[in-house]
């Protein structure tokens, strides 16, 4: 308490039990300042600490880092050539904000371009966007399903599908990660029983799945689940959060990578925080729904509007990605990601570390399991110039503990075998190579000849 | 017949007589003298426990088989995902062709803007500009990344610096959406069994952390002191066991739907009677009241350590986008590792958090902007004096001008359909742009609706003066055919 008489404490003791005793002595791991752009390579603030990782206090030393963590897939986020000057360009003709709602004067010509381009690229007839992507979940879920309706979730979905859902008043129901058999079970199971107690039929079913999922880096299985939800009439909605603008052979995400329709998932939401270096967030689907939206969504009646040099960001890297601006740069950009997505990922596969997630998918999970592990990986690798993220309890299981990677369009081939060096070497030094490493193909050759 | 049934009587009775008499009935088992009759009573105990022991009958269970759901699985019909369009939502907001300053084009006219919040003018300000400029040749636009993952930009840690400099505050956290800050900083605080008084006409984003937060909820009549002592004292004197809860009252300063300021002296006062703690949300009076700008806490006297959690969110007087929350360490801290809205969301783009400290330095720097615009307030409302049709509800100083319908119609849509007449008009006929309040289907506030407007201390005398005349006219005109 603050030595109030006769209040409660505010917060209850059982819940910083964890706080206190586990992850203040790992705190320097987390949340980083850094001094620059989030680039390929970025300054790392220094932190020292005098009461044990209590308080920790900056310094103005950096070091220039290998940036292994921030969401950079097609390297817009430090100044780009083609986009930043026109968002300089867009910020002084409509100034840093607009104070204002979509609905109240906060709707300017650049806003109306970017939703007929977003709409344009995802591959939907219209789409609405919004300020912040955490927001986009909580407030749409609960327009669109209400008390009567259910919502069956993947059991790994992201902290804002869940509040979202939990703020609808929908039933909520989970299946197993990434099964499409045990979604149809739980399909099956509810349209047979109905609604809880009172048997009646459901309202309507949504089904709400991610693209990529972040602390697995796996894709979505969609096509099987997309024709179970066709079969048994339920609705699909997409977050396409890290997926959107990443993987897909024009970058339209996870619909244009496994080949399936965009008509046939009926909302599609995604983030413009992670591939086109900007921030907010989107809905596309009908027209009918997106007005809807526009009428009764409360994200757009009481949010302040997108910033305007973020909305022109937006478009400018859409633009880049398609090749509008004239020039390759997108296709190469997208060219790049996939191959250093996938030789990194083979590369760690052969010398012996347990890595997550799909062929294609720019995250990687390196699994640490053991929590005592985190703090040595993680400050052996910024002690050697590489700049990596460690995910503990609450967002993973307290014993699946990771090192999440995310490989950038912008990290150089040089960078990548430097990193893998890096890796490597404090991998052996905390001893997290849980499978054999392949031998090297020199000595394969010297080996037996194969008997096929 | 009855010689035989009495033959069997005596027979068992002499039966029975014999076995109550036998050796093993007269044994001793510790101590204790057993006689015959504890054989019946040993016998009765047992057949209790064996029919005790039966299950209870129930019908036999039979799970539906494979073939009935599939029929239930065809029959089953959804609703569709959204109910049909009707002609209002077909509504387009006007399209800006260029700055939200106090004068914009619409529609390749120039217009007098009451509809932006933008308070201090600070909207297009040169040294904002350039301080963004710079930012975004620095960092670019997007952080990438959430505060624990290396998105933590020093510009961040500035900004907060900053503010809890100019507030007095020991620290504070920034949040990179106004409408997140409060429905994050809520659920942090308080779970299932706290309780939360609250007024009934708090924003959206404020109903919504209630909800999440799953506590119980009691609203009190909207700014009436009087209805809020009586629910504190009925809080207490009902719930024994209500000393040992959390409890909060939650207030925002200047009402967004009503524009009505909190007495926040009176407030203060209730809750140290009380013991409540108290949350405050500033959003549309940091930067406007007071002498300096800092809030509701100096234009009411109140010392800001007696307000445990402020929140605001900066897309008002410091024309920029995101929030804050400011309190003591303890309450900043927590915020940090359990605020959903914080650790699972990417942060504020770096260029609006340097827009944020230039404006903040702005406003210390220009006492006279609060001067000009507490000038302005004034002349508008005496301007509006005396309208038909239309009574000012807000109060005397705050930056938000509320007119509502004196004569309502009955229902939120017939009021909702003259404003909104009254509103086009204005704009097409006069350039004036004004806004009608606008209710989600979601939002539980039952205050009634109007015409806002938001006055800035970029207007000059002759924008207020066309307001005035404009919306006397406009009103008249429509206004007048339903007396």
């Amino acid at each position: 308490g603050f030595g109030f008489q006769g209040y409660a404490p505010i917060c209850l003791g059982l819940e910083d039990f964890y706080i206190r005793r586990l992850y203040l002595r790992i705190q320097d791991c987390f949340g980083r300042p850094i001094s620059s752009a989030p680039d390929a390579w970025f300054d790392v603030v220094e932190r020292y600490s005098n009461d044990n990782n209590k308080t920790l206090k900056r310094t103005t030393k950096t070091s220039k880092c290998l940036n292994l963590g921030s969401y950079n897939y097609l390297g817009f986020a430090a100044a780009d050539e083609y986009c930043t000057p026109r968002a300089i360009e867009s910020l002084k003709k409509f100034a840093a904000s607009t104070c204002s709602t979509r609905v109240d004067g906060g709707t300017t010509m650049l806003h109306t371009d970017l939703e007929e381009c977003v709409a344009r690229f995802v591959g939907k007839p219209a789409a609405v966007v919004f300020g912040m992507g955490y927001v986009t979940n909580s407030a749409i879920l609960p327009i669109l399903m209400g008390k009567g309706g259910l919502i069956i979730s993947d059991s790994l979905n992201h902290n804002s599908i869940v509040n979202g859902a939990r703020g609808s008043g929908a039933t909520i129901r989970v299946f197993q990660h990434n099964t499409p058999s045990h979604l149809e079970t739980v399909l099956r199971e509810q349209i047979a029983e109905g609604q809880p107690r009172t048997h009646r039929p459901w309202k309507k079913i949504m089904v709400i799945v991610e693209g990529i999922y972040s602390m697995e880096g796996e894709l979505c299985k969609l096509p099987e689940i997309v024709s179970i939800c066709k079969k048994y009439k339920a609705y699909v909605y997409l977050d396409e959060a890290h997926s959107i603008g990443a993987v897909g052979k024009s970058g339209r995400g996870v619909c244009e990578l496994l080949g399936v329709d965009t008509a046939d998932v009926d909302v599609m939401m995604g983030t413009f925080t992670k591939s086109f270096g900007s921030c907010g967030g989107y809905i596309a689907g009908s027209k009918e729904l997106v007005q809807y939206l526009k009428y009764t969504c409360p994200a757009h009646l009481y949010g302040t509007a997108i910033s305007p040099p973020g909305a022109q960001q937006i478009i400018s890297s859409i633009k880049v990605i398609l090749g509008e601006d004239g020039s390759n740069r997108g296709a190469q950009k997208l060219a790049r990601i996939r191959e250093n997505s996938n030789f990194f990922r083979s590369e760690l596969q052969k010398m012996g570390f347990e890595v997550l997630g799909d062929n294609d998918s720019p995250v990687m999970p390196i699994m640490l399991y053991n929590p005592a592990k985190i703090p040595a990986f993680s400050r052996e690798c910024l002690r050697q110039k590489v700049a990596v993220v460690t995910v503990a309890f609450p967002a993973t299981p307290l014993l699946l503990a990771r090192a999440r990677i995310c490989i950038s369009a912008a990290h150089t081939k040089e960078d990548l075998v430097k990193a893998l060096e890096v890796i490597s070497g404090v991998g052996d030094l905390v001893g997290i190579k849980y499978f054999p490493a392949e031998p090297n193909k020199q000595h394969q050759e010297h080996g037996t000849i194969k008997l096929e | 017949m009855a010689s035989y049934g009495l033959n069997m009587l005596n027979s068992t009775v002499n039966w029975v007589t014999q076995a109550l008499d036998a050796p093993s009935a007269r044994a001793v088992v510790f101590g204790v003298h057993i006689g015959g009759h504890y054989f019946v009573e040993g016998l009765l105990l047992v057949v209790i426990l064996f029919l005790l022991s039966q299950k209870s009958y129930k019908p036999p269970k039979r799970p539906l088989t494979k073939k009935e759901i599939d029929e239930l699985c065809d029959d089953w019909v959804p609703e569709p995902l959204i109910p049909s369009i009707t002609k209002e939502m077909e509504y387009q907001p006007p399209v800006l062709e260029s700055a939200a300053g106090p004068h914009v084009i619409i529609n390749g006219k120039e217009v007098v803007n009451f509809a932006t919040a933008n308070y201090l003018g600070l909207v297009g300000h040169e040294k904002v500009q350039e301080s963004c400029t710079a930012a975004l040749e620095k960092y670019g636009v997007g952080s990438c990344g959430p505060r624990g993952f290396y998105g933590t930009i020093d510009v961040h840690l500035d900004c907060e610096s900053r503010i809890s400099k100019f507030l007095g505050t020991p620290d504070s956290i920034l949040y990179s959406y106004g409408l997140s800050t409060m429905f994050s900083a809520i659920p942090c605080f308080a779970k299932k069994g706290d309780v939360i008084v609250v007024d009934e006409g708090v924003h959206w984003g404020i109903q919504n952390g209630l909800h999440l937060s799953r506590s119980t909820i009691v609203y009190f009549k909207h700014n009436d002191m009087k209805s809020l002592h009586d629910t504190l004292e009925k809080i207490t004197a009902d719930n024994k066991r209500v000393k040992k809860l959390r409890r909060y009252i939650v207030v925002e300063s200047v009402y967004q739907n009503s524009g009505q300021i909190a007495p926040l002296d009176e407030i203060i006062k209730l809750k140290e009677k009380y013991r409540f703690r108290v949350f405050l949300d500033e959003s549309n009076s940091f930067g406007v009241l007071g002498q300096s700008g800092r809030g509701l806490t100096e234009y009411c006297g109140v010392p800001v350590e007696k307000i445990d959690i402020v929140t605001a969110a900066m897309g008002h007087a410091l024309a920029t986008e995101g929030g804050f929350c400011t309190g003591s360490s303890r309450v900043v801290d927590h915020q940090r590792l359990s605020s959903s809205g914080y650790v699972f969301s990417a942060s504020l783009p770096p260029y609006l958090a340097s827009a944020a400290i230039t404006a903040i330095d702005m406003i210390e720097e220009n006492p006279g902007l609060i001067v000009k615009l507490k000038k302005n307030i004034s002349l508008l409302l005496k301007g509006l004096s005396g309208i038909q049709g239309l009574t000012v509800t807000s109060s005397p100083e705050s930056p938000i001008v509320f007119l509502k319908l004196e004569q309502s119609t009955g229902s939120i849509k017939g009021d909702m359909e003259l404003l909104e007449e009254i509103a086009e008009r204005a704009l097409k006929e006069d350039s004036v742009f004004v806004v009608t309040s606008k209710r989600s289907v979601l939002d539980k506030c039952r205050l009634p609706v109007g015409i806002r407007l938001f006055v800035s201390a970029g207007h000059t005398e002759a924008d207020l003066t066309k307001a005035c005349e404009c919306l006397k006219r406009v009103s008249g005109l429509v206004l007048k055919h339903r007396d």
